[in-house]
């Protein structure tokens, strides 16, 4: 056993290195710290995926054809780890992780030609339309319904939790085409555009106080046949082909050895001394930071099995259960750092594009909407319940 | 031994219980936060006229000198309905502390506009140096040939934006964390040489940053005169801990009940929620939380007239285990409730948030934890 990277892999390494130090703007890592929420908006990530745009690093994972990189496995963990030591902004994950990979896969060549470019480009901001408020964890059960009209599809009903939507030009959404027996084999996918006569959103405000996700309503809305991915009333293989994508939507541990090197940075600051000096804190420090370790060695894990050609088995959701359990670990243990100024609310948005005055310090305006809009990240993308369920079955086979 | 409730109590808790259902429904709260004041007038004058806002003070001042326990009940019940008027600050913190401390004559011209529902009060206490300690009070009143002069700056001082009246926790002696040497003053929260930032907080009240500056009070502001006054202090605080977790108690009761119901009208993969295993041992696991949290808030009502020690002992304990419990049944709230836990369209999130509060209000759980254990060692010395 080996742990350490490859001649050539220390310097691709040093390569994003040092592209991040020419190309990651303070601003927009100041953005990125600012934002409580999931996802950044364009203000935050827009010149950090322009610069990844220029030298094509926006969709590395796809095939070369379509703008990749054709990097090895153990370049995409180099990549993404550095990026999140780094604190960069995440680039929207709907276009260059969901839709993107489905199009490749099943799309037609016209809709190839046409929206991959624009995915890479950022032309294109998309929004994913899955979930309906009465299909959650049961996907399955969606209603939307497109009904066939000549060359278009009509389609009624309601998508929930989108995030986005009130920034996107496009939604690629799960609709039903059938009544089947069988669920999953009457829905279809298609790409919609938002600016169809008959969509309307409606902002949902989570606890931290932010507007991420939204309900977006259809009212006969003409979409264009040609804008189904692949065959009718097979859209559900398509869907779990990029639920994989979802799940296994990156390595994370960088990412939270960043957020809990801020938080150790925030204790430093105390200039009483008396959160610095709080031995509980520092128990609890160190032990997010094992789990972290545990974490990365897990993520290690899978990519030597992916270098080697061998199947990992349900290890992502492995990832995603503990992932998300230990950011909100770190956010929790920011609440508690911060004391007293965990009960000071700030309403406006954005964060970081306060131009009067906060009660707060820069550095502690995101802590309690994090911790809050944090209790998400076990419910979307699988819910923690559903991912034991994943473990039960594939990797105990119970 | 009996730990039942008297005739009068369970009245008291029925009554309680038909305000809250009555008056402050999640729509009616959702409104008045949305006002400019954001609290209503109205439910304090109701406050009043229910005797709530006299619960604890004295009979001779106009109150019903009722105890802790009476506290506790109406603090379940405000938690039930996750009420946001400044009752905690006024009747179960301002009250005890005037009646611990405060001269005759300060008592007569204090309490009754109190009882009547004419004043509310703020306690001026928390400093950003301190976190939750007590003792750690860097605010200054310097004696002036006419009074006092205070110097200093108080955080969050919760409900201060709706006070006439300020109880300012001050430094007499000259070390920042000396046991004697500390008063509490009684501010009129418009006087010269105070400045305050209002802000919304995270549960949906108002708080303030005050700073004092050259803030210039009479001799007789000083409450009883008293220069040591931080035991009245820790015992009113350790009370109001008390009150707070029956307050808790309350917010998660609402949210095991809300998740119950939820969990079985959803229907996923064609069957209730609540007839998943894993979801049901989840609320059992509530369940238990809520037990041992109302335990524990009965322990430190009951403790509130006890020696200091044990008081002191019982007010952490609840701390810790309302802490903990309330953050087990909130977060498991959310997390049945699924996306829809993490909006501000349930009530789910609010509770959460109260809870949250509650938590950091007068200490974290850990903060008590240590205290416990200091507190454990001074009893066996």
């Amino acid at each position: 056993m080996d742990l350490s990277f490859s001649k050539d892999e220390l310097a691709f390494r040093d390569e994003v290195r040092d592209f991040i130090a020419k190309n990651l703007t303070e601003e927009a890592r100041r953005g990125q710290r600012l934002t409580p929420s999931a996802l950044s908006e364009k203000a935050v990530f827009g010149s950090w995926h322009a610069a990844l745009y220029r030298k094509g690093w926006v969709a590395p994972y796809w095939p070369k054809e379509y703008g990749g990189a054709g990097w090895t496995p153990a370049q995409r963990y180099i990549f993404e780890s550095e990026l999140g030591l780094a604190g960069a902004p995440r680039l929207l994950p709907f276009g260059i992780h969901m839709v993107g990979p489905v199009i490749i896969k099943f799309g037609s060549q016209v809709q190839k030609d046409y929206y991959l470019p624009r995915i890479l480009s950022g032309e294109d901001y998309w929004c994913q339309g899955y979930s309906e408020p009465g299909s959650g964890s049961d996907l399955a059960s969606l209603k939307t319904k497109a009904v066939r009209d000549g060359d278009h599809y009509v389609v009624n009903g309601t998508k929930i939790w989108t995030t986005h939507a009130h920034f996107a030009d496009r939604m690629f959404a799960l609709v039903r085409t059938a009544d089947t027996p069988k669920r999953q084999e009457g829905i279809s996918f298609l790409l919609i555009d938002m600016k169809t006569k008959g969509i309307s959103t409606r902002p949902i405000i989570t606890i931290g106080g932010d507007h991420e996700v939204n309900q977006v309503f259809f009212d006969d809305v003409h979409v264009p046949v040609e804008n189904r991915v692949g065959e009718e009333n097979k859209g559900w293989t398509y869907a779990k082909y990029l639920l994989e994508f979802e799940r296994g939507a990156g390595f994370r541990a960088s990412g939270l050895r960043r957020e809990l090197k801020e938080l150790r940075e925030l204790i430093a600051r105390d200039r009483a001394g008396s959160v610095a000096g709080d031995e509980s804190l520092a128990s609890r420090l160190s032990e997010i930071e094992i789990d972290i370790d545990a974490l990365e060695m897990i993520e290690l894990k899978l990519l030597s099995d992916v270098q080697a050609g061998r199947n990992p088995g349900p290890v992502s959701s492995v990832l995603k259960l503990r992932g998300t359990e230990v950011f909100q670990a770190i956010t929790r243990l920011g609440v508690d750092v911060i004391g007293h100024n965990a009960l000071v609310w700030e309403p406006r948005r954005p964060l970081y594009g306060l131009n009067e005055p906060a009660v707060l310090p820069e550095e502690e305006l995101a802590i309690l909407p994090a911790h809050l809009d944090g209790r998400a990240h076990t419910i979307f993308g699988g819910t923690s319940e559903i991912q034991h369920e994943i473990i039960a079955k594939q990797m105990l086979g119970l | 031994m009996d730990l039942s409730l008297s005739d009068e109590q369970r009245l008291l808790g029925d009554a309680a219980s038909r305000f809250i259902a009555g008056r402050y429904s999640f729509e009616a709260r959702r409104t008045i936060l949305q006002s400019t004041e954001g609290f209503s007038r109205e439910i304090w004058r109701e406050f009043a006229d229910l005797g709530w806002l006299g619960l604890s003070v004295p009979e001779e001042f106009g109150g019903l000198g009722a105890g802790a326990v009476e506290t506790g009940i109406v603090m379940e019940a405000l938690g039930r309905a996750l009420v946001v008027e400044p009752y905690l600050a006024t009747a179960v913190i301002a009250v005890p502390l005037i009646a611990e401390l405060g001269s005759q004559q300060q008592k007569a011209e204090l309490l009754p506009p109190i009882v009547a529902g004419k004043s509310r009060l703020a306690f001026a206490q928390a400093e950003p140096q301190a976190r939750f300690a007590l003792d750690d009070v860097a605010t200054k009143a310097v004696r002036t040939s006419v009074g006092w002069r205070l110097e200093g700056r108080k955080d969050v001082v919760l409900g201060a934006p709706w006070a006439d009246h300020l109880l300012v926790v001050a430094r007499i002696s000259p070390t920042q964390r000396d046991r004697s040497g500390i008063g509490v003053f009684v501010v009129p929260s418009s006087a010269a040489g105070i400045v305050r930032t209002d802000y919304q907080t995270l549960d949906g009240g108002r708080a303030s940053n005050i700073v004092f500056s050259e803030a210039a009070v009479p001799t007789d502001a000083l409450l009883g005169g008293s220069e040591h006054a931080l035991p009245a202090i820790e015992k009113v605080t350790d009370n109001a801990i008390a009150a707070m977790a029956s307050e808790a108690v309350g917010c998660m009761q609402v949210l095991l009940e809300t998740t119950i119901a939820y969990t079985k009208q959803r229907i996923q993969f064609g069957k209730p929620l609540a007839d998943n295993q894993v979801l049901r041992h989840r609320m059992a696991a509530m369940a238990v939380k809520i037990e041992e949290a109302r335990a524990s808030a009965l322990n430190a009502v009951l403790a509130a007239d006890a020696d200091p020690l044990t008081r002191a002992r019982a007010a952490s304990s609840a701390k810790v285990k309302v802490g903990r419990s309330g953050r087990f049944v909130a977060e498991q709230a959310v997390q049945l409730h699924g996306g829809m836990g993490v909006t501000e369209e349930l009530n789910v999130g609010a509770y959460f948030k109260r809870l949250m509060a509650i938590d950091i209000i007068f200490g974290s759980p850990e903060f008590h934890l240590q205290r416990h254990a200091r507190l454990s060692r001074q009893q066996a010395a």
